[in-house]
């Protein structure tokens, strides 16, 4: 008989999975983080919470990237410091969702 | 002022409450904006999706289930309760769901909201596009348009309706609604698998275009508070983990390695087994329920859909959709009542907030206002799920030994874990949540 044991979950690179989203990438960055306050931030949500993965922190200092932004605003919710300035990209611009 | 910039109606947002609302706006003969900020309606927007009660579109066009892009309806609904290596389903299935106007039906947003803006547009709405409203414009205390981003961007109406989605930054600075906290707003993350028609009517029991909706708590989304969905299109799967944000940066995870865990759960991975991702997806969800609501109206303005938070996140119901509609519909017949009367003050207006409440919209939310807190109650989450698939399992096993009756059996299991006292309590609570 087979014996059906849990198998270590394999977790798949986000980036892999934001290959599969289109972007039309604006040169005009939609988000910017005030970085300073980050820098004594010991939960850093955003790090944990972006369903893209944009942040992290390196060094000690906080990097993001917005050009695969998924644009839900989750960070800027979770961010306890608002430190995370958030708008829409320009019309047109960003995520296109087609298959979901 | 040009005339082309002046509007009898400005609708922000394509999406089901703003083309229900700018199609019945348009077919009155009025002169109405549909403002959407992504390339096509639907760009931006992400749902499981089931939609609800379609009858409520239905209504409004006849042609509504040849040519309407759903995907199946549901006649089979499943609750699982998983475990960390044991699931517990109910598993409800109905023919009466099987005919129109369907219960639910099963839709992808880029395709089915590009549709319902077609309508809107074939009834004389102008659909905007590729545009961003940045802000409302003010007459003194009044809305009287909004500025676009872009040259020349001011466009005018005496009623603007904000049905700008969740974030609704028009909501904010309108003064409407407040700042969100992680509490009350969840993340969904979502992916769509390609797996055949001819699969999915196999591994789901489904015939010809019927469909399933399936929701999973407990260890769906481990220690996290949330759920778990897997909903069945015509040859693909939407399936995804919807989070409360608190929680997901208190446990510091990311909902994405949440999915993955999901989908690689004993109980899930035979459904999603050589499924083929087509896309990724998130999409942040106001559930906090009634307590979320902002203020709907002021002079000039009113808030629909998302917008004003009108989703009914309420334990074995999850439905958003059918409330965009039909509060986009109430603002329309609010905004033609004040285009009847040259009247478009607070108290006009505040008519929308009224038909709200004759309706299904604000009486379901307040009827089950309740149910969010107890949704996210810490047992409920963690505990029960896997107590309940233990009690399952000491009831079933069978070892040739004698046995206890199944009253005994199950108390010794929830006992160990839970005191009689927090079972009886929260037991009330669930009953005052959702039953009585």
């Amino acid at each position: 008989m087979q014996q059906i044991a849990s198998e270590p979950v394999v977790m798949q690179p986000i980036e892999e999975r934001l290959e599969l989203v289109r972007f039309k990438v604006d040169k005009r960055p939609h988000i910017r983080v005030h970085t300073e306050a980050c820098r004594d931030c010991d939960l850093t949500p955003c790090v944990y919470v972006c369903p893209a993965g944009l942040f992290e922190i390196l060094g000690g200092e906080m990097h993001f990237s917005y050009e695969h932004c998924l644009e839900c605003g989750t960070c800027y919710v979770a961010c306890e410091r608002k430190a995370i300035e958030w708008d829409y990209p320009r019309g047109g611009w960003g995520v296109s969702f087609r298959a979901s | 002022m040009h005339a082309q910039q002046q509007f009898d109606v400005i609708v922000v947002g394509a999406g089901p409450a703003g083309s229900s609302a700018a199609l019945v706006l348009a077919r009155a003969g009025l002169r109405v904006a549909l403002i959407e900020r992504g390339e096509y309606p639907g760009a931006k927007n992400v749902s499981g999706a089931v939609f609800y009660a379609p009858g409520l579109l239905a209504e409004l066009l006849p042609t509504f289930w040849d040519e309407a892009p759903f995907e199946r309806y549901i006649t089979r609904r499943v609750l699982t309760f998983l475990g960390k290596e044991s699931a517990f389903s109910l598993d409800f299935r109905t023919r009466h769901f099987a005919t129109p106007p369907y219960n639910g039906v099963t839709i992808l947003r880029p395709k089915f909201d590009r549709w319902l803006a077609s309508k809107a547009v074939e009834a004389g709405a102008l659909l905007i596009t590729s545009t961003v409203v940045d802000d409302l414009l003010y007459e003194g205390e009044r809305v009287i348009g909004v500025q676009c981003r872009r040259d020349d961007g001011a466009l005018y109406a005496p009623v603007v309706i904000a049905a700008d989605g969740a974030n609704s930054f028009l909501a904010k600075k309108a003064g409407l609604q407040r700042e969100f906290s992680a509490e009350e707003m969840s993340l969904g993350v979502k992916e769509v698998l390609r797996l055949g028609e001819r699969t999915i009517e196999e591994r789901f029991n489904l015939t010809g275009d019927e469909g399933m909706a399936s929701e999973y708590v407990g260890e769906a989304t481990g220690s996290v508070k949330g759920g778990a969905f897997l909903y069945t299109n015509r040859d693909t799967l939407s399936l995804g983990v919807i989070v409360q944000i608190a929680s997901l940066a208190q446990q510091r995870v990311r909902p994405y390695e949440l999915l993955d865990r999901f989908k690689q759960h004993p109980a899930v991975a035979p459904l999603v087994r050589d499924g083929v991702t087509l896309e990724y997806s998130a999409h942040m969800i106001p559930e906090g329920g009634w307590q979320l609501i902002p203020r709907l109206v002021r002079a000039g303005l009113l808030v629909a859909g998302d917008a004003a938070a009108l989703v009914f996140a309420a334990g074995i119901f999850l439905e958003g959709m059918n409330f965009a509609v039909a509060s986009g519909l109430a603002a329309a017949e609010t905004a033609l009542e004040a285009h009847r009367h040259g009247d478009f003050s607070t108290a006009t207006l505040t008519g929308y907030r009224k038909r709200l409440e004759q309706s299904f919209v604000l009486q379901d939310l307040q009827r089950f206002r309740l149910t969010p807190a107890f949704v996210n109650n810490e047992r409920l989450q963690n505990l029960y799920p896997e107590l309940l698939c233990q009690a399952a399992e000491q009831v079933f096993r069978s070892e040739g030994r004698p046995r206890k009756k199944l009253g005994s059996t199950i108390l010794a299991t929830l006992r160990c874990k839970v005191s009689l006292w927090t079972l009886l309590r929260d037991g009330w609570q669930a009953g005052r949540a959702l039953f009585f």
